[in-house]
């Protein structure tokens, strides 16, 4: 539970809501050398998957960097499904089926998330339709005559730019 | 009786903050110079009265003044000197008085050195910091009072935070809101220019220094900031995509889109509603952050007793500085015109192109930050927007912005020569070709996206070092030339040069030091030996050290290469009893090509200890980068042409920068 | 003189202040608590497990061990505890009148010492007809558990239909728990609505 980051942890919040206790007794760092598996191929995909999952009694923090309890075994869990043979989806799709997509830091592309993950991409498509349709407007704008500035606001921006500084 | 008079000079200063945000605005409106004429003295008089009433606060935490309320709440006699003054800001009141103290003091700066400007856009603009001023000198008066009594006082505060009784984090905050405030400057004159329907190159000379002050305080506030995570929160990590980190990003995002965007208004006098639009979300982004951090929205797990008036009243703050101002934009920007003309392929179009990319970061950034917020408004569900979203999308849009930056920096204005260009870079080319081919190499698992991004970092350097040696002729006339050169080519030339090389540095220490960790996890007893990366640790064993106002177990662990001791390392873990928690501190051994960072865990009660160790390459690059970074911001704000005080000489422009 | 383009930014504004707006009412004094997850588990079948009773009880406390088959037959509560849990020991006054209005409650005891949580209930009383022991959590991970206490209403085929984070407080019981578990009694009818029920919890 030390991740709290900067203007967070500035606000001195209590570590958790009252009616709640997110921590077993004893504290720890998070990964436990317990915890790693003999084959280091295996090990790597459960690091790849542990850095996926979120630790939810922790605020965006992966179960991979946490020391809650419950980050801890489902980091064992993850290991011991890979260990019985499961592929990656099966042991993401162990615990997502038990706590939804919550745990997915990476939110599934589904209707609910549909604007998170089109909505930049259609942002961008807008700006590049934006900017090509300004550049396109300016061009015939300007290829109309000008009015010129005023007398009055040619002097004015003479008297700008001559103007030495007081100081 | 300190705490009364500074709780009488926040009253005083509010006063005056209202003849400040109103007198000023109704005399440039009727052409009034007696009305105009309040702006000065009254943001002098609130910048006094603020400083006052933030002096008080800091006595009161020196000498432990706990019939103070706040003081009593965080702070503590044993506390070391240092953190007994950084506790002023350590808090959710004393940080909104810090932020109203800068605030003061950036209208002092316009009013002292804004002598120069048209007087009805310094009225304007005074007017609008007052108004601004107001806002937040009401939200701290009623809402957030620094100066409560609490009767009968304690003997004893509760203590500070242990994490913020810490250097890095000691000074975060006043830089970043050095940076957060800051942006209020260009927001100001954003505003003022909507109002009188102008925008001038005279109007973006003044903006640039401004937001130039803000970025460079933003810069050195981050990184502050990702330096503490680094060393203080025992993993190696230094960016989470935390939420709160989010919201100081977005700011920093937005006033680099800005900063970028105004260099076109000032040389080539358009692009200047897109311009007004980014000042305004500058600032906006920047309250946004304050809103979602102090209203409790964003600290799902972490719930604190949260005023609910706070969040109501910041909001409310929100919708009338950004709401109104946006309301003004849409009136009023149709209104600009826009000069001169440029082809897609010139600096102007590689300007935009950098903005087009920046905003859309932004939009990334901005959306998974307030995706799950808005989904659980709206009774859509619980998600979760982490780390690994944020890699998939923010980095991709980063590709093309790096590749693009050497070139658009070379580019002509108006109309640029792309292959002419490319091949003036072709040094810079074979540099991050070279380094690409050498990545390979070293790495043995030729992790190519690595390498490839190690090449991108070359490219950078490589691309600004091509842009510096054009400019001042380096082996194509006398190096006295060359030198006479250097020493003519405007600052800015300089600040934009060391500063996208800085990001070059940072993009390779982030790529180094994100694939190329090495980790070492186990349990060690006194004795045993570790190896990475051409390292060997060993652990000497762990004791008990007594602090000022901590206990701290410290372990003994030796660094040796090759055998022959490097030196010492001492990670701890410290017990805070005042506060009742504790926090780990790493042991890191910093040289300039990699860190060796250990830290010491639990025991496991038969005499071995849990440790982690861990090999970063390059990570040191990506604090250095942000520093160069932050100094080229100052060498751009040394420039002549955007000295705070002297910003109408821009006129004169030297040769060589016209040539280049 | 009004463009549409100059329109966005202040119509995205409107809408982000809204939804700020909304969500601080919602969140705001008595409103929901943001930091509650929702169940993944509410209309599936409980979890398959067998587990093992308190070692060593003393003979005035006979509770045996608890497994899934145990869950049907009755509408039931299944409550996680562990004596070291502050708020489990705050809520214990309310499980145990709710037992002594009849309704069933099942505890799992996670990660326990015997010893103490023989203590905590010779001390507060036992409103468990059954408790099963789980050392490793992983039974409390297959409910989807991530807080402590953590209270689910099974119905009488043994699926889950609601969920409760936290502790449950004296005034929820008349509003909240016993209508629930009134509700649990009726077949299933309307999936969406025991759903949303699910979803909401305080």
């Amino acid at each position: 539970m030390r991740i709290f980051l900067f203007i967070a942890a500035l606000l001195a919040a209590p570590l958790c809501a009252p009616a709640l206790s997110p921590l077993a007794p004893s504290e720890a760092l998070a990964l436990q050398p317990d915890e790693i598996l003999k084959d280091p191929a295996l090990e790597a995909r459960a690091r790849e998957i542990s850095k996926e999952l979120r630790c939810l009694v922790c605020q965006n923090q992966s179960i991979d960097d946490s020391d809650a309890t419950l980050a801890r075994d489902l980091r064992i869990l993850v290991r011991d499904r890979l260990t019985a043979g499961d592929t990656d989806t099966e042991a993401v799709d162990f615990i997502v089926e038990r706590y939804g997509d919550f745990v997915l830091l990476r939110p599934p592309f589904k209707n609910s998330t549909l604007i998170l993950w089109i909505g930049p991409g259609v942002i961008f498509a807008i700006g590049i339709f934006g900017v090509t349709l300004w550049h396109r407007r300016r061009r015939v704008a300007v290829a109309a005559p000008v009015a010129p500035l005023s007398a009055d606001e040619r002097a004015r921006v003479d008297a700008m730019l001559a103007e030495k500084p007081d100081q | 009786m300190i705490a009364e008079i500074g709780h009488y000079a926040v009253v005083l200063a509010f006063m005056l903050s209202i003849a400040q945000g109103i007198l000023p605005l109704i005399g440039a409106h009727r052409n009034d110079t007696a009305l105009m004429g309040v702006a000065a003295p009254a943001a002098c008089g609130q910048f006094m009265f603020v400083l006052i009433a933030f002096c008080a606060l800091t006595y009161a935490y020196v000498v432990s003044d706990f019939s103070v309320a706040l003081v009593a709440q965080t702070s503590h006699t044993l506390k070391p000197m240092l953190y007994k003054v950084s506790g002023v800001w350590g808090n959710h009141e004393g940080s909104m008085l810090l932020w109203i103290l800068i605030l003061a003091l950036f209208g002092l700066m316009v009013a002292r050195f804004g002598r120069n400007l048209p007087a009805g856009l310094r009225a304007r603009v005074l007017g609008i910091q007052g108004l601004i001023g107001i806002g937040f000198l009401a939200f701290l008066l009623f809402t957030s009072n620094p100066f409560l009594r609490l009767d009968p006082a304690p003997f004893e505060g509760q203590g500070l935070n242990p994490l913020l009784q810490d250097p890095g984090l000691a000074f975060h905050p006043p830089f970043l809101y050095l940076g957060y405030v800051g942006f209020s400057m260009a927001f100001s004159f954003a505003v003022a220019a909507l109002i009188e329907g102008r925008v001038d190159p005279a109007w973006a000379r003044w903006v640039r220094p401004w937001t130039l002050v803000a970025w460079t305080a933003l810069t050195i506030g981050i990184a502050l900031g990702s330096w503490w995570a680094y060393y203080e929160l025992g993993w190696g990590g230094w960016w989470f995509w935390d939420p709160v980190e989010n919201a100081s990003f977005l700011p920093w995002l937005v006033g680099t889109a800005l900063l970028h965007s105004a260099l076109v208004v000032e040389r080539r006098d358009t692009l200047k509603s897109w311009t007004i639009l980014l000042a305004i979300i500058a600032f906006g982004m920047s309250l946004l952050g304050t809103f979602l951090v102090r209203s409790g929205l964003l600290t799902s797990v972490h719930t604190f007793a949260t005023d609910p008036e706070r969040g109501v009243f910041i909001l409310g703050l929100l919708i009338v500085v950004i709401g109104g101002s946006l309301v003004l934009y849409a009136i009023r920007a149709p209104m600009l015109k826009g000069g001169g003309l440029f082809a897609p392929v010139s600096r102007e179009g590689a300007l935009v192109l950098n903005n087009l990319l920046l905003a859309t970061a932004t939009a990334v950034v901005f959306l998974g930050t307030l995706y799950p917020l808005a989904l659980d408004a709206i009774g859509g569900g619980k998600v979760s927007v982490g780390a690994p979203f944020f890699n998939a999308t923010f980095v991709p849009l980063m590709v093309p912005l790096l590749i693009a930056c050497p070139v658009g920096a070379m580019m002509a204005w108006k109309r640029g020569d792309l292959p002419g260009v490319v091949g003036r870079l072709k040094v810079a080319v074979g540099l991050a070709l070279l380094v690409v081919l050498a990545t390979v190499m070293i790495d043995g698992n030729t992790d190519i996206v690595a390498a490839l991004a190690m090449g991108v970092a070359a490219w950078l350097v490589g691309g600004a070092a091509v842009d510096l040696a054009e400019r001042t002729g380096l082996f194509r006339i006398s190096l006295s030339d060359t030198l006479r050169r250097a020493a003519n080519l405007p600052r800015s030339a300089w600040g934009t040069a060391i500063a996208h090389s800085a990001l070059g540095i940072m993009v390779a220490g982030i790529t180094a030091s994100s694939s190329w960790q090495t980790e070492r996890i186990q349990i060690v007893r006194p004795g045993d030996t570790v190896e990475l990366a051409g390292y060997e640790v060993t652990f000497k064993g762990a004791g008990n050290v007594p602090g000022p106002n901590y206990t701290a177990l410290r372990g003994t662990f030796e660094l040796t290469a090759n055998g022959r001791r490097v030196t010492m390392l001492y990670p701890e873990k410290r017990d805070y009893p005042a506060e009742k928690s504790s926090t780990t501190e790493a042991a890191i051994h910093t040289t300039p090509i990699a860190d060796v960072y250990v830290v010491l865990g639990d025991s496991d009660g038969k005499g071995g200890w849990a440790t982690r160790i861990y090999h970063n390459p390059l990570v040191p690059w990506i604090w250095a980068g942000a520093i160069f970074m932050a100094i080229g911001g100052m060498v751009s704000l040394s420039d002549r042409r955007l000295r705070v005080g002297a910003p109408k000489r821009a006129a004169r422009k030297t040769p060589v920068a016209e040539a280049a | 003189m009004l463009r549409p383009l100059t329109l966005i930014p202040v119509a995205v504004f409107a809408v982000l202040a809204v939804v700020f707006a909304v969500y601080l009412w919602q969140v705001g004094p008595g409103g929901k608590d943001i930091s509650k997850i929702p169940s993944a588990m509410i209309n599936k079948p409980a979890p398959q497990f067998d587990l093992k009773p308190i070692a060593n009880l003393p003979a005035r406390l006979k509770i045996p061990g608890l497994k899934t088959a145990d869950l049907k037959g009755g509408v039931s509560l299944v409550n996680v505890w562990a004596s070291w849990c502050p708020p489990c020991r705050i809520e214990h006054p309310v499980l145990m009148n709710l037992a002594q209005q009849g309704v069933t409650i099942y505890g799992i005891n996670y990660k326990d010492k015997p010893e103490d949580a023989t203590r905590f209930l010779d001390q507060l009383g036992n409103p468990f007809k059954k408790v099963g022991v789980d050392n490793t959590g992983r039974t409390a991970i297959d409910w989807g558990v991530y807080g402590y206490p953590e209270t689910f209403v099974v119905d009488a085929s043994g699926h889950i239909r609601y969920r409760h984070v936290g502790q449950i407080y004296p005034h929820q019981l008349e509003s909240l728990i016993l209508p629930l578990l009134k509700q649990a009694a009726q077949p299933v009818t309307d999936s969406s609505k025991a759903g949303s029920a699910g979803a909401g919890g305080s």
